[in-house]
């Protein structure tokens, strides 16, 4: 087992005829992941390599049975591609577009509440379960099958972590960035419930940083509901606070949000803290 | 993006949010004749500058006639005013709103910011308005009055009037309250605002509801659908070298060390600020290129760190998945080059094609010093500064 995806996950690309999109796609396919349709408006019945393009998600999903949408949209346009893919039917959403208007992902994300689709992203590297199914832009040849869950906000930051685990000798479950923007269709406590609950996974790495709370509210869910071991990172910890220019952030976030009050909420909790990065091979190593 | 309090004002004059009559002047001369033409004395001179806590800082003051006027303008233009807000480098004046006094009964706060938590708009207000509302957010949290507004619908009627009737707000101006809400709102979400803050918002002694300050964000990454807020944007508040680094897409933050470092990626950027400060050195900056960057950011990143003359040594810390180490290390070479770099530079490299990448380097015969990883570069860092 592993989280959200595998392999029989059935990918359809949004973009797939952009530069990016097909750059990615390629990656995709190269390392094993079902790249079953793509989708550039205008260019249904065209074909990027072997990969058939629809006009629509709706198409794509009738003639080959897509489940998984993958987003190289533009900002201006992802938030309408989002919907389009909640409205076609697939089941997981993974959006790699950075720059969404945070406007536009508020309505989206209140809408996805009322859909039984999960949205990954936006802003984020995607997800990945070694060997089986890459579903973003992650160098795949980093990652080893393994029992070890990855969770974070950040793409290269991410990379650094599962790079080291790999050298440490421990191989990967799922890695998974959820993206680093405002709003987020999946965030921490969705990805640790469902590391808890695969078999696969046997101890966590979670990839934190500065700003907002949801590494507090993370680490009192991990203190509540979680038996496998977690280790926690926090980036920006010598940050020095940013220039506000309100007081409304303040209020709404009250003593939250800085990296002190994030390493203290971890270390009340129970999460092994790792506080260097440098070493969260080795730490890790020592753990799990 | 943030705006001035005075551009601010004619934004909310254009939703048919109440504000004072007033102008804005770059001179004693103009001041006077914005005086003049708000019908006399007194009025209020503000400092506008782009941050907070300005009535507390001296920035915001009283002219009851002419004379007081050109003295506090004079005063005002070209004075550094220090706010809990600007940091202790503090903020140039270089130009003041010139407002009509108001005669005040009651000060409220009132903002409308994106809440992360529940992901819905909020409504903030509190009848303990003015110079004053952290603190009672801080003590009295009970009297900050929060009203979450789904987006999808909008804001509804009782949203406004729980916020009218917990402001304890006098039943003969609740209807002017409701218009600025809810054109409030309407200018939050048509402009795609992150924060607008009202403090504070006032009822007048003549019975009327106006807003005495505004204070407003945008988000940028809405800016390509408001081309008229681009008008907006005043550079001359801005740090020159982080205006520079925005024009070629690069992520830059100016800081007080002397460790310059490049890295792709924000959140690894991030965590290589906290490796320097671990090892007991201090980054001069935060600057990340993109996952993704090409040769030619990274040469421009090169450009801007070394204009930067508090920098003593750089550290470049790349983790290449879609940006490759021998595409990146030419972009470090041909830079050095160009750039004629004559400071320690430690490059530590990770991913795809990092052995054509050091391979590059090493050939290049320029003074690098390569690290085998993160804790190694860290300490050769330190030991280039130190």
């Amino acid at each position: 087992m592993s989280i959200f995806v595998n392999k029989d996950t059935k990918v359809v690309v949004h973009g797939i005829t952009g530069k990016e999109g097909s750059f990615h796609a390629r990656a995709c396919i190269e390392y094993g992941t079902k790249v079953v349709a793509g989708i550039t408006p205008g260019k249904g019945g065209q074909k990027m390599d072997e990969v058939p393009v629809f006009d629509t998600v709706s198409q794509a999903i009738k003639e080959t049975g897509a489940n998984t949408s993958l987003i190289f949209v533009p900002p201006p346009f992802c938030a309408d591609s989002i919907v389009e893919a909640v409205d076609g039917g697939v089941k997981l959403i993974v959006a790699i577009t950075e720059g969404i208007p945070i406007m536009d992902m508020l309505k989206v994300k209140n809408y996805l509440t009322t859909k039984a689709c999960r949205l990954i992203g936006p802003n984020c590297p995607g997800i990945i379960t070694p060997g089986e199914c890459k579903v973003g832009i992650m160098p795949g040849k980093i990652h080893k099958k393994g029992n070890v869950g990855v969770v974070s906000r950040s793409g290269t930051l991410t990379y650094e972590v599962v790079d080291q685990l790999t050298k440490a000798g421990l191989g990967q479950s799922t890695c998974i960035g959820i993206g680093g923007d405002p709003v987020t269709g999946t965030n921490f406590i969705d990805v640790l419930a469902a590391f808890q609950a695969d078999d696969e996974t046997h101890g966590i790495v979670m990839v934190g940083e500065i700003g907002g709370n949801a590494e507090e509210q993370a680490a009192a869910y991990i203190k509540e509901h979680m038996t496998k071991p977690v280790v926690g990172f926090i980036a920006g910890l010598t940050a020095p606070p940013g220039r506000r220019m309100g007081h409304a952030g303040a209020i709404i976030s009250g003593a939250g949000g800085t990296g002190a009050a994030k390493i203290r909420a971890f270390k009340e909790n129970g999460v092994h803290t790792c506080e260097n990065l440098g070493e969260i091979g080795r730490i890790c190593k020592t753990i799990f | 993006m943030k705006i001035h309090e005075y551009q601010a004002k004619e934004l909310f004059r254009k939703f048919n949010i109440p504000v004072a009559r007033s102008g804005v002047a770059f001179s004693k001369e103009e001041a006077l004749k914005i005086a003049d033409g708000l019908g006399g004395f007194p009025v209020v001179v503000k400092a506008q500058i782009h941050a907070g806590g300005r009535g507390k800082g001296g920035g915001v003051k009283l002219a009851a006639n002419p004379e007081q006027l050109l003295t506090i303008v004079d005063q005002f233009l070209g004075m550094t005013l220090v706010t809990h807000q600007t940091g202790p480098e503090g903020r140039i004046v270089r130009k003041v709103l010139v407002e009509a006094g108001q005669s005040i009964d009651k000060e409220y706060y009132l903002s409308l910011l994106v809440d992360r938590q529940t992901e819905k708009i909020v409504i903030v207000a509190s009848q303990a308005g003015g110079i004053d509302i952290e603190n009672v957010a801080e003590k009295t949290p009970e009297k900050i009055i929060k009203v979450h507004v789904d987006p999808l619908l909008g804001i509804q009627g009782y949203q406004m009037r729980e916020v009218g009737f917990r402001l304890g707000f006098p039943a003969l101006a609740m209807k002017q309250l409701y218009a600025l809400l809810f054109n409030l709102y309407k200018f939050f979400v048509e402009y795609d605002a992150s924060l607008v803050e009202i403090n504070p918002l006032i009822l007048t002694s003549a019975g009327d509801v106006l807003a005495l300050d505004a204070k407003v964000d945008f988000d940028s990454n809405a800016l390509y659908r408001h081309k008229d807020l681009l008008e907006l944007r005043d550079f001359g508040e801005e740090d020159p070298m982080e205006v520079e680094a925005s024009r070629y897409n690069l992520n830059y933050i100016n800081l007080d060390g002397n460790v310059g470092n490049i890295v792709n990626g924000a959140g690894l950027a991030m965590a290589t600020m906290d490796i320097i400060k671990n090892a007991g050195a201090t980054p001069a900056n935060f600057m990340d290129v993109g996952g993704g960057a090409s040769s030619q950011q990274v040469e421009n990143a090169f450009r801007i760190i070394l204009a930067d003359p508090k920098v003593k040594a750089i550290l470049i810390n790349i983790f290449g998945g879609i940006l490759r180490c021998d595409v990146f290390a030419k972009g470090v070479v041909d830079a050095a080059r160009k750039t004629g770099v004559n400071i320690p530079v430690v490059v530590r490299m990770e991913g795809t094609n990092v052995d054509m990448g050091k391979q590059i380097l090493t050939e290049s015969g320029l003074n690098l010093t390569s690290a085998s990883d993160l804790l190694d570069a860290a300490a050769k860092i330190a030991a280039a500064v130190n």
